[in-house]
C-alpha cells in the first residue's frame, strides 16, 4: 500500500496571531511552525501501517522552501520520503490541485490529510482533492483499518460516531482518534539523522485557477472586562443571565 | 438566478441552522434583488422554511438517500444549483455539511469559504469575513468565480422570521451508483443528551474537577439548563469523558449562546474553540486564571462549593419560569 499524508505547515498552537502590511498578510515574525497537529495523527497512523502491514509513506507539503524543516520532521518521524511542491499555498482549491497531481503521478492508494488545518481553518483540502480524483471521501475520520483494498472506519458525526466501509483507493479528511495523542510519535535522535539521507523531492506546481484570495485580517475587538460575582451571590449571576445577556 | 440553501432535516425535523441558513440567505438575496430556493432530501412537511423567507422548495425523496451519504448528497445539491441557475449556494457548518461543502465546490467550480461569519462585507468584488487562525482572527476572503459556495458558520448570524409564501416542487435528481461507494453500517448516538452541536447553552469542566467521579455536579447543572456538557483536553486525554466532548482548538469548537466553564484554565488552545460563543461565565479557584480575562461573568471560588447552589439556584429559576 502506498501511503501519501498532507501535511500543513502552521503556527504552533500557542502563537500570538498578529498581522502587517495594513493587515494584509500574517506576520510570521516569532512564530514557531509546526505539522499541523490534525495532520501528525494522520502520519503517526501512517506510519503504523508502514510498520504493521508494509506501507510505503510520503509526506507532501505545498509550500515555500521554508517549510523543509517541517517536512523533515516528518521524516524523522518515519516517513519514507518527502515531495514538496514550490508554490505558495493562497488557496484551498490550488492546493487541492497541486496535491491531486502529486496523488495521480504517484499512484497512491491512501491519502491522509487533517480535517482542517489550524491557519486558515478551510477544512476544503481533502474533499476537494477527491472531488478533483473522483475517490471515495471520508471526512472527520477517527479510525481506520484496511485489509486489501477494504477499508473499515469510524467518522464523527454531530452528537455520536458512525462506521463505514469503503474501498481504496480513498481520501481521508483525520483527527485525533486516527491514534491516541499518548500514542503520536516525536522523532528521536536516529529518526533526525536518518532523516537527513532521506529524499525529499522538490516539484514545480500545475496550473490551476485560483478561486479565492485572502484580502484582510482582523483581530477580534477588545473585550470589557470581566464582571465578578460573588460565590455568596449566585442571585445576581442568575439575574445577569436572564436580564443582561438574555441567554437564560 | 437565485440563492439556493441546502436546508438538513433530520429525525422529524428541520436542524436550526437550517432556519438560520434561510434567514441568512433571505437577507442576501433582497440586497441582490433575487429569491431563495432551500433543497431537501426526504424531508416531510416543509412549511415551516417559509417562515425564514423561503421562496421554494426542491423536495428530493429517494429512498436510496435515506443515510446521508456524502457524494450523493454533494450531487443532489450540485444538480439543484445547476436547475435553479444558484450563482450561490450556502451550506451550514454541520459536520455533515462541513464534508459536502468542498465536494460541492468542485463539481460545481466554485470558490469557497468556510465559516463565515456575517453577510458579505461587498457583493462586488463578492468579500465575506470568516473565522481564521482558530478564532483568533478574522479573513477577509475574496471570492472570483461566477458560482459560490459559502459555508456559514453557527450561531454567527442568528434566526429572523420574514415570512414568504412558498412554492414546493418535487426534484429527481440523477443519482449514480459510484455516489455509494463510502456505506454506513451502523451509527451510534448519544441518547438522551443534547449535543454540543445542538446546544444552545454548553456546560464546560476542566481538570479543576479533579476527578471522572465528580462529574455528577456538571450533568445535573447541564441537566438543569438543558445543555450539553463538554470538557478542556486533558480531561478527554485522562478519559474522564468521551473524545466527542473535548473543546478546542483541536477539539471541537462551540459556537453556543451560553459557555459555562468550570476549573478550566483557559490556555489559549482551549480559547480558541470557544471564542465564538456569545456569553461565557467562569468559575475558578484561581483568581489569576487566564479565563477570566475573555470571560463576560465570573466566580472566583471553589466549584465544589458553588455547585450544588448554583443547580438549586438554577432550579428555582427554572421553576419560576416554567
Ligand atoms: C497542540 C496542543 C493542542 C491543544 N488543544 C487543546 C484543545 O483543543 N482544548 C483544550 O482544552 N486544551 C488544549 N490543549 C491543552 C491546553 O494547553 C491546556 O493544557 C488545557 O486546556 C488545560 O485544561 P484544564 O484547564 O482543564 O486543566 P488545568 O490547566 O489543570 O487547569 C485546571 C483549572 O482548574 C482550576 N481549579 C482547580 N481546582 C478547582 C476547584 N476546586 N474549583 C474551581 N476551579 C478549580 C485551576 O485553578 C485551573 O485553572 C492543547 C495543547 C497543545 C500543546
Amino acid at each position: 500500500m502506498k501511503i501519501l499524508v498532507c501535511i500543513s505547515h502552521v503556527p504552533d498552537t500557542t502563537s500570538k496571531i498578529n498581522f502587517t502590511n495594513g493587515d494584509s498578510e500574517f506576520d510570521t515574525n516569532g512564530v514557531q511552525y509546526v505539522i499541523n497537529p490534525n495532520d501528525e495523527f494522520g502520519l503517526t497512523r501512517a506510519i503504523w501501517f508502514q510498520e504493521q502491514q508494509g506501507a510505503t509513506v510520503t509526506v507532501v507539503n505545498v509550500g515555500g522552501p521554508e517549510t523543509e524543516p517541517t517536512l523533515r520532521k516528518a521524516l524523522a518521524i518515519g516517513a519514507n520520503e518527502a515531495i514538496r511542491v514550490n508554490a505558495n499555498p493562497t488557496d484551498g482549491f490550488f492546493v487541492a490541485k497541486q496535491l491531486a497531481e502529486v496523488i495521480k503521478t504517484g499512484g497512491y492508494d491512501l491519502v491522509i490529510a487533517g480535517k482542517e488545518s489550524l491557519d486558515y481553518n478551510g477544512g476544503m483540502v481533502p474533499g476537494m482533492i477527491a472531488g478533483i480524483l473522483g475517490y471515495n471521501f471520508l471526512n472527520s475520520c477517527t479510525g481506520v483499518t484496511i485489509e486489501g483494498s477494504a477499508v473499515t472506519a469510524v467518522r464523527e458525526i454531530d452528537g455520536g460516531k458512525e462506521t463505514v466501509s469503503t474501498t481504496l483507493p480513498l481520501i481521508i479528511g483525520g483527527q485525533k482518534g486516527l491514534v491516541e495523542e499518548k500514542d503520536l510519535r516525536i522523532p528521536n535522535m536516529r529518526g533526525i539523522m536518518t532523516a537527513r539521507t532521506k529524499a525529499l523531492a522538490v516539484v514545480e506546481p500545475v496550473e490551476a485557477s485560483v478561486n479565492t484570495k485572502a484580502v484582510k485580517f482582523e483581530k477580534p475587538a477588545a473585550k470589557s472586562a470581566v464582571k465578578l460575582i460573588s460565590p455568596d451571590n449566585l442571585d445576581e449571576l442568575i439575574d445577569l443571565l436572564h436580564n443582561e445577556a438574555k441567554v437564560i | 438566478m437565485s440563492i439556493l440553501i441546502y436546508a438538513e432535516y433530520a429525525e422529524g425535523k428541520f436542524k436550526k441552522v437550517a432556519f438560520e441558513l434561510a434567514s441568512y440567505a433571505k437577507k442576501v438575496a433582497e440586497s441582490l434583488g433575487t429569491t431563495v430556493t432551500a433543497v431537501t432530501v426526504n424531508a416531510g412537511d416543509v412549511s415551516e422554511l417559509s417562515k425564514y423567507g423561503v421562496d421554494k422548495v426542491l423536495k428530493v425523496n429517494n429512498d436510496k438517500l435515506t443515510g446521508f451519504t456524502a457524494k450523493a448528497y454533494a450531487d443532489v445539491i450540485k444538480q439543484a444549483a445547476q436547475k435553479e441557475n444558484a450563482k450561490l449556494v450556502l451550506l451550514s457548518s454541520t459536520t455533515d455539511s462541513i464534508y459536502l461543502s468542498s465536494l460541492v465546490a468542485v463539481a460545481l467550480e466554485a470558490g469557497f469559504a468556510s465559516n463565515v461569519v456575517g453577510l458579505p462585507v461587498s457583493t462586488s468584488p463578492f468579500q465575506v469575513k470568516r473565522n481564521a487562525f482558530s478564532n483568533k482572527a478574522f479573513n477577509f476572503t475574496e471570492i472570483s468565480t461566477d458560482v459560490k459556495v459559502l459555508g456559514l458558520a453557527k450561531n454567527s448570524y442568528g434566526i429572523f422570521e420574514n415570512t414568504s409564501s412558498l412554492t414546493e416542487e418535487n426534484f429527481n435528481p440523477t443519482i449514480g451508483d459510484n455516489d455509494f461507494g463510502v456505506k454506513v453500517e451502523s451509527v451510534e448516538k448519544v441518547s438522551g443528551k443534547v449535543s454540543i452541536a445542538d446546544a444552545d447553552i454548553v456546560v464546560s469542566a476542566g481538570r479543576g474537577m479533579k476527578g471522572p467521579e465528580n462529574w455528577g455536579m456538571i450533568e445535573e447543572l447541564a441537566s438543569v439548563l438543558g445543555a450539553a456538557t463538554a470538557c478542556s483536553k486533558p480531561v478527554s486525554d485522562l478519559g474522564w469523558r468521551p473524545h466527542g466532548e473535548h473543546v478546542g482548538q483541536t477539539g471541537k469548537p462551540v459556537a453556543t449562546n451560553l459557555y459555562i466553564a468550570i476549573g478550566i484554565s483557559g490556555a489559549i488552545q482551549h480559547i480558541a474553540g470557544i471564542n465564538s460563543s456569545k456569553v461565557k461565565v467562569v468559575i475558578n479557584s484561581d483568581p489569576e486564571a487566564p479565563f477570566f480575562k475573555v470571560a463576560d461573568y465570573g466566580i472566583v471560588g471553589d466549584a465544589f462549593e458553588i455547585l450544588p447552589k448554583l443547580i438549586e439556584k438554577f432550579k428555582a429559576f427554572k421553576l419560576q419560569q416554567s
